[in-house]
């Protein structure tokens, strides 16, 4: 990163008199040593795990000299499939519920700005209450409304935890919008269902795509409601990978966190690299 | 915009207000209902609130909660601006190569994270075992399933949270702010502590509060990492429910933690203002 600063230095020693004493910053390269040690901290151990993936053992272990895939063939029978199965229904329909609603909230509040912020807050709650917290009440709610170790509870549970991050997305999208596409669709005489398909719902896809996106994941990903209102029947892949790093390191999670890393880092550098080509035009 | 009166209801009742309507019965409610059996399991009374106050054992799950929650919030914090510090004066490619580096920790689950800590600081993990071959040590180092590893865990899990509002706040940092210090005759390091770091101090409270109102709920990674040794205020509430099936305490436990993270959240906003997260200079 500082390479090319780096190596123009000798090049401009030898073509011209030098203007300033070059000095050798020793607490600049204290301190990117410093943050790249602290970059590795935060990468290396996750790296750590594609490895193992490949053991050739039943048991979890780095491969000695044979290679193996027995750990992904493993995610192929009965149980893991399930899981990834349940986890990725859960996802879709969690994801569309909170982006439907939340696309009804954020267009309504955009309309009408009374009380926008006191209603917000309301719909924030859930992800300002510490997990455990949310994980008791839809414990409760379970409990009182026999729900619990059921797919409709526990994707309840996972639509209270997800509805927060797909607001946000929502929210942010619609503060880029400008109200007047809101007055010329009226004046031109659009209904006001008219209008919100089709012409706010197409200026916010990018929020629908997000808020998608937020719901989508909090529900793959979510572990602490899930371990409050499960049980036997409802077995999500993060409770499964709970389970089995509870009792004894399951291989099969090594199998499984390599895929995520994997389709984690596509999908980092697929966006970053859009947001280079966006970027770029102008400027 | 002018909408008429029926506009105006029509947009409540058909846009508005399902949403915050589904999180008061879906959410506020039950969370009322875990206050009710904090005061009626097992007999109505404030008795859980008495065992909380009494029993010594809460109170050091009380304390290990605040020292590791504190302890992750420094630690954490440091790394963080670290990070944001050297990603701020980098080139474009080298803020990319950083931003990879906090964000693929960030998106991946926690699980993964503590299954990551798990096979590196175990007994016979890699770090012990690469210790043991190279003669360093005779026996291994106990780094997990306590509490150092509950905290290396939560470091590790937290720092992301904190790079990232460091990495607006630093964004927003003038540099021309730099040029006018240094041209006014200020070495480099005076400009970084006179002009960089207080501009940077409202991304460092923000980073600090979400850090330590996160750590306070953690469950997951405490959970996996302190392996049961070091229980943390919200694995002590899943312990109550569903090993002990002691509801009322665990639903106690609960209200006690939300009230902590409420008066965290108040005292930050009394000290820091709200005003400064807006990115306006008071």
């Amino acid at each position: 990163m500082n390479m090319g600063r780096t190596l123009s230095n000798p090049a401009t020693v030898a073509t011209e008199p030098p203007q300033r004493r070059p000095r050798v910053n020793i607490a600049r390269w204290l301190s990117m040593a410093a943050m790249w040690l602290a970059a590795l901290f935060l990468l290396l151990p996750i790296l750590v795990i594609v490895p193992l993936s490949f053991g050739d053992q039943r048991y979890l272990s780095f491969p000695d000299g044979a290679w193996s895939l027995r750990h992904y063939l493993t995610l192929l029978d009965g149980a893991w499939l399930s899981s990834i199965l349940q986890s990725l229904g859960l996802a879709v329909v969690v994801g569309l519920l909170s982006t439907a609603l939340s696309f009804l909230f954020a267009t309504g509040i955009w309309l009408e700005a009374r009380y926008r912020v006191a209603l917000t807050l309301i719909v924030l709650l859930p992800m300002i209450v510490p997990q455990v917290v949310s994980a008791m009440s839809i414990y409760y709610l379970g409990a009182s409304v026999k729900q619990l170790d059921s797919l409709i509870g526990v994707g309840f549970g996972h639509l209270m935890m997800a509805l927060p991050y797909s607001l946000i997305a929502m929210l942010v999208a619609y503060s880029r919008l400008d109200s007047s596409l809101y007055k010329a669709s009226r004046s031109l005489g659009a209904g006001l269902g008219s209008t919100i398909v089709q012409v706010l719902m197409p200026n916010v896809r990018g929020g629908l795509a997000g808020s998608f996106f937020m719901a989508f994941i909090m529900s793959w990903e979510e572990v602490v409601v899930t371990l409050f209102t499960s049980g036997l029947n409802v077995i999500t892949l993060p409770k499964r990978i709970w389970d089995g790093l509870r009792y004894n390191l399951d291989p099969a999670i090594a199998a499984v966190s390599t895929l995520m890393v994997l389709i984690t880092l596509v999908v980092l550098l697929v966006r970053m690299y859009r947001h280079d080509r966006n970027a770029s035009p102008g400027g | 915009m002018r909408i008429s009166f029926h506009g105006t209801l029509r947009i409540y009742a058909l846009l508005i207000l399902p949403l915050p309507l589904l999180i008061v019965v879906g959410y506020l409610l039950p969370t009322a209902g875990v206050l009710g059996w904090s005061l009626s399991l097992p007999q109505p009374g404030l008795q859980n609130y008495a065992t909380i106050l009494d029993t010594p054992s809460i109170h050091s799950v009380i304390w290990r909660t605040l020292r590791i929650c504190l302890l992750t919030t420094a630690i954490s914090v440091a790394i963080a601006y670290l990070i944001a510090f050297r990603w701020r004066f980098a080139s474009a490619r080298g803020r990319m190569l950083i931003e990879l580096f906090v964000l693929l920790p960030f998106w991946l689950s926690m699980l993964i994270r503590a299954f990551a800590w798990l096979v590196l600081l175990r007994n016979d993990g890699l770090v012990n075992q690469s210790l043991l071959t190279l003669g360093l040590l005779d026996e291994p180092l106990a780094l997990v399933r306590n509490e150092l590893g509950a905290l290396i865990g939560m470091v590790h899990f937290m720092v992301p949270y904190a790079v990232l509002p460091l990495l607006s706040s630093m964004g927003q940092v003038d540099d021309s702010l730099l040029r006018a210090s240094s041209s006014l005759g200020a070495g480099r390091w005076e400009t970084l502590r006179n002009v960089f770091f207080p501009l940077t101090l409202p991304g460092v409270a923000a980073a600090m509060a979400t850090v330590f109102v996160f750590s306070l709920g953690c469950f997951v990674t405490p959970a996996l990492l302190g392996g049961g040794k070091a229980a943390m205020l919200a694995e002590s509430i899943y312990i109550q429910m569903f090993q002990l099936s002691n509801w009322g305490l665990g639903a106690a436990l609960s209200i006690v933690l939300m009230a902590m993270v409420a008066v965290c959240a108040v005292v930050f906003v009394k000290l820091v203002g709200v005003g400064r997260f807006t990115g306006r200079q008071a």
